[in-house]
């Protein structure tokens, strides 16, 4: 199931692939039964006590973990009648965004989100969920037809970050991204934003100024990766796990610090062991979340939205 | 050492006395070399009088540029930074905004008001590079909305002078919200039918400038200023490829279509005068 491993996952799949073996042998005796309860329970028991003693930095590698569900994954598993539309009308069609309208729970949304690739090749075409402006234009324009049409926005965040390239930057990334925010902050339908893994920077927040952001348990959102952040204020990569820390970027931490509205339990082990079950809990969630904004007025929706982005922020007036 | 460490618009010592130019105080530009009187630089407003390089221009000789003599009214200049993170790396958060405080001469990233350029009511912000490198942090977030707040509630145009390496990483997500944020108020007041001018200077990158930096509905920007959202150091490091000459700087933008214009520091109070009048003040009868 898993492509890849992380190092402190390393000792559980080990351990379940040695379960797996054991069943294999048929028939199974008493004794080799009696194994594997025992050593299902030690897996179990394994796999508690890792989760429960996560650091930071194991956190956002959990979030990059590439079995981990993508938004399309999230759209397969949550979503019906889903037509994927694409191109920003100006320029061209960027795949490290994916939007298009569906139906969540019957009601037709507009959906968003960055978008990772599996394979090598999946990637180089998604450019590893780094958007270019024509993928932010794109989803300025597939909001601007949920407005039209008054469906609500559902955005997935997945992304290290907008694509520091230099076509990007000839074509207007931070304009982009800026008139996203700037859309965003008045768009005049329910707007429910999900991080679903990593949420980098500025990338990430051209498809997250919502009325709810919620985070998934293992998801993380920080101004600059761990990495860019060692890098520039330790000039030092051994720094990275320590930077992680420091920019409390973890779910629990956005919630303390008033950004995120919501933490999502992921299953024990991460959304990547049990995706379905993953989607169950975030579809509760969204109903719950949608169910509330729908009750609101646009005026009243939209007032609610500027509140929360005026008051955003930790400071002290003398 | 790079040019705005040291503020070359501060009267040096021994200024006050015009007539006697302290000799052997000399800068050089970095545009062109020449060795220039600190003196000559400061009264071309940090212009080089050889090649016309636009050096870093402190904010408080930026309001006087644009401003009417004694017209500026400084707004939430008793907002303060917070530590919530009790962020950590190298130095402690609170020591880098203490060591920023005395070496700027500044409390914080940005400096808002409320003043008249020739005579027009303006609500006025320049962002101060010199204090942690004019990053966006919760100060500058909420400075910034009372500046756009005040312009609504004046009925006043908005300009923001910036110069910013992009948000203030030692306030972690509270920085990046910081974009958001001062985009939200930016629309309000633009609702209202208020212009907002973005002049920016350099460099104007990461997240100010993916946020009201680009979000004026006039661009303008000094001559040879950096602005992007990348810095050029990251674009080189994801593509492995030296970057043309003249990348990201004014002149490139305002031919891929970014920017209105790139205005010379000498001709921008007028500029920006004669602009708030053709978009604000009522049609003139023509004479009959
Ligand atoms: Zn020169």
């Amino acid at each position: 199931m898993n492509t890849a491993v992380l190092d402190f996952e390393r000792d559980v799949v080990e351990l379940e692939e040695k379960i797996e073996a054991l069943k294999q042998l048929a028939p199974v005796g008493q004794d080799v039964a009696a194994e594997i309860v025992r050593l299902e329970a030690r897996a179990a028991q394994l796999l508690r006590q890792t989760f429960a003693e996560l650091s930071p930095w194991q956190v956002v590698q959990l979030s990059r973990h590439p079995a981990r569900p993508y938004t399309l994954d999230y759209v397969e598993l949550l979503l019906t009648d889903f037509v994927e539309l694409r191109g920003d009308r100006l320029y061209g069609d960027d795949p490290a965004i994916v939007g298009g309208l569906g139906r969540f729970e019957g009601r037709p949304v507009v959906l968003l989100g960055h978008q990772k690739g599996r394979s090598t090749r999946d990637n180089v075409r998604r450019n590893f969920g780094m958007p270019r402006p024509e993928g932010y234009r794109k989803a300025k324009r597939l909001m601007e037809l949920a407005a039209r049409f008054g469906r609500p926005v559902i955005t997935f965040i997945d992304t290290p970050g907008a694509y520091p390239g230099l076509d990007a930057e000839e074509r207007g990334q931070a304009e982009a991204i800026a008139r996203n925010l700037e859309l965003m902050a008045q768009l005049p339908v329910p707007i429910l934003s999900v991080v679903i893994g990593e949420g980098g920077s500025g990338g990430a927040l051209a498809l997250g100024v919502a009325d709810r952001i919620l985070m998934l348990e293992h998801a993380v959102y920080s101004v600059i990766s761990p990495e860019g952040c060692a890098s520039i204020l330790w000039k030092d990569s051994a720094a990275v796990p320590r930077a992680a820390e420091v920019l409390r970027l973890r779910a629990a931490d956005l919630l303390r610090l008033e950004v995120a509205d919501e933490v999502v339990a992921e299953p024990l082990g991460g959304a990547h062991r049990a995706p379905r079950e993953m989607a169950v809990t975030l579809g509760a969630a969204l109903r719950r979340q949608l169910g509330a904004l729908l009750a609101l007025t646009p005026a009243a929706l939209l007032e609610q939205r500027y509140d929360k982005y005026r008051r955003i922020g930790a400071w002290l007036e003398r | 050492m790079n040019w705005w460490q040291r503020d070359p618009n501060e009267p040096a010592a021994g200024a006050d006395d015009k007539k006697s130019v302290p000799s052997g105080v000399f800068t050089q530009c970095d545009g062109c070399g020449e060795a220039l009187v600190d003196g000559e630089l400061q009264q071309q407003h940090g212009v080089c009088p050889a090649c016309g390089h636009h050096h870093y221009l402190a904010a408080r000789r930026r309001v006087e540029l644009l401003l009417d003599p004694g017209s500026f009214v400084e707004l939430g200049g008793a907002i303060e930074p917070l530590d919530p993170l009790a962020f950590e790396d190298t130095k402690r958060y609170q020591d880098r905004l203490r060591a920023a405080r005395q070496g700027s001469g500044y409390s914080e990233a940005v400096l808002v008001g409320l003043g008249r350029l020739e005579g027009r009511a303006v609500a006025l912000g320049v962002l101060v590079f010199e204090f942690i490198g004019g990053s966006m942090g919760s100060v500058m977030g909420e400075r910034l909305a009372r500046l756009f707040e005040a312009a609504a509630a004046q009925g006043c145009p908005a300009i923001v002078c910036s110069a910013s390496g992009g948000a203030r990483m030692q306030e972690g997500i509270l920085s990046l919200m910081q974009m958001a944020k001062t985009t939200a108020v930016l629309a309000r007041m633009k609702r209202r039918g208020l212009p907002f001018v973005s002049v920016l200077c350099h460099p104007t990158t990461g997240g100010v400038a993916a946020s009201f930096a680009m979000l004026g509905d006039l661009h303008l920007a000094e001559p040879g200023a950096l602005i992007g959202f990348a810095g050029p150091r990251v674009i080189e490091q994801t593509i492995r490829q030296t970057l043309p000459e003249g990348f990201q700087r004014a002149e490139f933008l305002l031919e891929h279509g970014m920017i209105d214009a790139i205005v010379p520091r000498r001709e921008l109070r007028a500029t920006l005068a004669r602009l708030l009048g053709l978009l604000l003040d009522p049609p003139v009868e023509p004479a009959a």
